[in-house]
């Protein structure tokens, strides 16, 4: 029960910082959830992240309901996943009572031009963390390259991307992960 | 009680279709807006901004905002739990054969594909914020937005330096961005 609680409350701040559609959230998760909780490798954040991009739903509530799931069952998932709406719900319900004009306040509009830059640097954080374990020969480069080029550059979905890349994975290193299996 | 139960519905079909990041559940609501006349364009443009410029993620907060203006609190909450619910079910039921298959080489080396390319998306993703964040309306043709930029390079140093949390780093910017009236 306790860890329940607990499982709600830190999904509960994870949610309240998710600005710029859950890219920015990763920071925060892997500085709570891999280094201070140790809920979750660094690797199972990514692996979350992959099959979040090509499963229906929010990216940020399929990881929640991951972690969830990963520490404490079915319950963990809906706890860590209403924990992480919350804050929205919320939020956005004060907005919608009190303040109709919110969005061109222009204390508001400052605050998010901070906050945005902000973002950019905790994805990058995010990203050079990830990278270090993801990104580590010619094979993941390549793969790491034109996911990123094709994204930016084309307008294929993420869905066939992440799919390219899985299939690629197994191309790439099937040898590999049969004959590191054979070794144990 | 009827809308409320359309409403459900609505939202539950959204949650079950929208892959995808921030925007994925957009198509969903302009298509809501048009079959059902429970807001108009120019309302979702307003759940756009105001959905833009709160925390949380994007569709999420655009479901609250919708069962809001649709039905009040309970449509508001009864909205975004059926968002959510679909997408929570697949994903139990997916991390249980995770746990079932983890040890496959098929599934290990399927991920050493994946983890590379979701680090890739995630650059192309922040870059796309990057050009919001950095120049002015996101025309990379109207100059480079200083402020935002050097503000930018504290707050990295600060972070990768001296540790700083990641919720200390976005409260610091936002105060910034008020006083320096950004």
């Amino acid at each position: 029960m306790r860890e329940l609680w607990k499982l709600y409350r830190v999904f509960f701040n994870i949610g309240i910082c998710t600005f710029g559609g859950g890219y920015a959230m990763l920071a925060l998760l892997q500085r709570t959830i891999v280094e201070q909780y140790h809920w979750a490798t660094e690797e199972e954040l990514m692996d979350y992240y992959a099959i979040g991009q090509c499963t229906p739903g929010i990216i940020a509530l399929n990881t929640s309901t991951f972690i969830g799931y990963k520490r404490r069952g079915i319950p963990g998932g809906i706890v860590a996943s209403l924990g992480f709406l919350s804050p929205s719900i919320v939020i956005i319900l004060i907005i919608a009572l009190f303040l109709k004009n919110y969005a061109s306040l222009p204390l508001v509009k400052h605050a998010f031009t901070g906050i945005r830059a902000c973002v950019t640097i905790l994805i990058l954080d995010a990203v050079l963390k990830l990278g270090k374990k993801s990104v580590v020969d010619k094979r993941s480069w390549a793969v790491f390259l034109t996911v990123a080029l094709l994204s930016v550059f084309t307008k294929l979905s993420s869905i066939v991307l992440i799919v390219a890349a899985g299939a690629a994975g197994w191309l790439f290193w099937h040898k590999d992960v049969e004959q590191e299996a054979a070794e144990r | 009680m009827i809308t409320l139960l359309r409403l459900m519905l609505a939202f539950c079909k959204t949650g079950l279709f929208a892959v995808g990041g921030g925007l994925a559940t957009l198509p969903f609501i302009y298509e809501m807006s048009r079959t059902t006349g429970w807001f108009t364009a120019q309302d979702i443009l307003n759940m756009v901004a105001v959905s833009e410029s709160t925390p949380g993620a994007m569709g999420i907060n655009m479901s609250t905002y919708v069962g809001f203006m649709t039905s009040g609190i309970p449509g508001a909450v009864l909205a975004t739990l059926s968002l959510a619910a679909p997408s929570i079910v697949i994903i139990v039921i997916i991390a249980k054969g995770m746990e079932r298959f983890k040890r496959s080489p098929i599934v290990q080396s399927v991920f050493r594909g994946l983890r590379p390319a979701s680090t890739g998306l995630i650059v192309a993703a922040g870059l796309g914020v990057a050009k919001l964040a950095f120049f002015p309306e996101g025309d990379l043709t109207a100059g480079l937005d200083l402020p935002a930029a050097v503000l930018a390079v504290v707050l990295f140093a600060l972070l990768r330096k001296c540790k700083l949390h990641p919720l200390v780093c976005i409260a610091s910017a936002a105060v910034v961005g008020c006083v320096l009236q950004m």
